[in-house]
């Protein structure tokens, strides 16, 4: 007999293997929060003309600013997909809570990197601005806060999920709670593209994910059983 | 040792009270009717034995693994049959949710179409589907939810085989329903809700089988 750990674990991964599957079927929220992340970018270099000083200066609030937009994009269809149906009620009668959650964070934490790694080259065509000399920081630095980003965006789609305007809602929720992680990850991706980053401020994003990981396994059976 | 045991089971929605003090208990192996008329708080007593919702007061003890099916048919439409029941079977920890969903898919006549999506299904393929995905993991506890409304006849025909199956099993069940034959033919016990409370609990008798009428006449206030 698997410990209940072990099963909710197991649980979580299925549920994120689903999503992903379902997800590459019907492109639904990738091909939406792609196509918002490249636009934006796109329009945002020819809305402003700037220098490459002013360009490196902004870097990093632009880039978290579109990946937090497009986040929105994804997150919100994480429970709202098991709507059609009534699949969340056989979900949460078959598996704890906190799997769940963790399945659709999962989830939403992989399409939302896909999203952030396609744009990414987008960035640095058209606004000039090298990034592969400082790859790895970067990386550590966009994991920290895509998952910081995944998991209040799940809890929240959790929350909003039976909330007849939640395309609405979600974002109205979702943004003043991830100010700290955006400022962190601004910062962060600004010093590490102009070469002077101090990667100890690394410990903000680390912090928010723990606490807000732990808030959100912890609250989530509050969230889905009422 | 109860497989079900409800004590004193209240739920408000606001300030409705859906259930009012709903107490019963089902033993092992028992096949429930649960009857009442629309509003009675049937399926708000099967949620809450699901762990669907949570009363608002009271208590409720379940024994080993539930299978629920509700008024949703509970499977995704962009996953193939087979996608759909081996999920459930990782989701419920059974060992070879891939063997076990073949078998579920052959015991309810859809092997043929494993690979197809589900939203390719007719009405009534997507009902055996639904059913086998409730019984897939042979639980304990089967809670099903008006099973019989809308099935067309071989969905009937499945649901009643792996109903039978599930009581030589062992299994317990409870299903609310207003098809009050097909229930009695089933049932070993009948409760019956009205307003949120249970004003009759116990064996269904012989009366209740040839007259599936005399339930509501001899306990209840609403006459056929």
């Amino acid at each position: 007999m698997k410990s209940g750990l072990r099963k909710g674990l197991a649980a979580a991964f299925a549920i994120a293997r689903k999503d992903l599957r379902t997800e590459w079927r019907t492109r639904e929220s990738l091909n939406a929060s792609l196509s918002f992340a490249v636009v934006i970018l796109v329009l945002f270099s020819f809305a402003f003309d700037l220098d490459r000083e002013e360009k490196l200066a902004i870097s990093g609030g632009l880039l978290w600013l579109v990946y937090a937009f497009a986040g929105a994009l994804i997150v919100n269809r994480s429970f709202a997909r098991e709507l059609p149906n009534d699949c969340l009620e056989v979900l949460i009668a078959s598996v704890p809570a906190w799997a769940i959650f963790l399945g659709k964070a999962i989830a939403c934490f992989l399409l939302l990197l896909i999203v952030e790694f396609a744009s990414l080259p987008i960035f640095g065509l058209f606004y000039n601005i090298s990034w592969i000399g400082s790859l790895l920081p970067l990386l550590l630095v966009i994991a920290l806060a895509t998952w910081g980003i995944t998991v209040v965006g799940a809890a929240l789609s959790a929350v909003t999920v039976n909330v007849r305007l939640r395309e609405l809602m979600l974002p109205v929720l979702l943004y003043p709670l991830m100010i700290p992680l955006l400022i962190g990850a601004m910062e962060l991706t600004t010093g590490l593209l102009n070469g002077n980053a101090v990667l100890s401020d690394v410990r903000l994003l680390i912090v928010f994910d723990v606490m807000f990981t732990s808030l959100a396994l912890y609250l989530i059976e509050f969230i889905l059983v009422i | 040792m109860h497989a079900v045991a409800a004590d004193r089971v209240w739920k408000y929605f606001g300030d409705y009270p859906a259930l009012r003090g709903a107490s019963f208990e089902v033993a092992k192996g028992a096949c429930v009717a649960l009857l009442g008329r629309n509003g009675a708080g049937k399926t708000t007593l099967l949620r809450i034995l699901a762990s669907l919702s949570k009363p608002s007061k009271g208590e409720v003890r379940i024994l080993g693994r539930i299978g629920y099916l509700g008024h949703g048919i509970g499977v995704y439409d962009d996953l193939s049959a087979l996608e759909n029941l081996s999920l459930f079977g990782q989701l419920t920890g059974i060992e070879n949710p891939k063997q076990a969903a073949n078998t579920a898919l052959e015991r309810v006549g859809l092997t043929r179409v494993k690979d197809g999506l589900a939203r390719e299904f007719s009405r009534g393929m997507r009902q055996r589907l639904a059913i086998a995905r409730a019984f897939l993991h042979n639980p304990d506890l089967l809670l099903l939810d008006e099973p019989f409304t809308s099935l067309d006849d071989r969905a009937v025909a499945v649901l009643q085989q792996l109903l039978a199956d599930a009581r030589a099993r062992g299994s317990t069940i409870i299903m609310s329903t207003h098809q009050i034959r097909e229930a009695m033919e089933l049932a070993s016990d009948v409760a019956l809700l009205d307003r949120g409370r249970i004003i009759f609990s116990g064996p269904r008798n012989n009366e209740m089988l040839l007259d599936p009428g005399w339930l509501y006449r001899t306990y209840g206030d609403i006459r056929e």
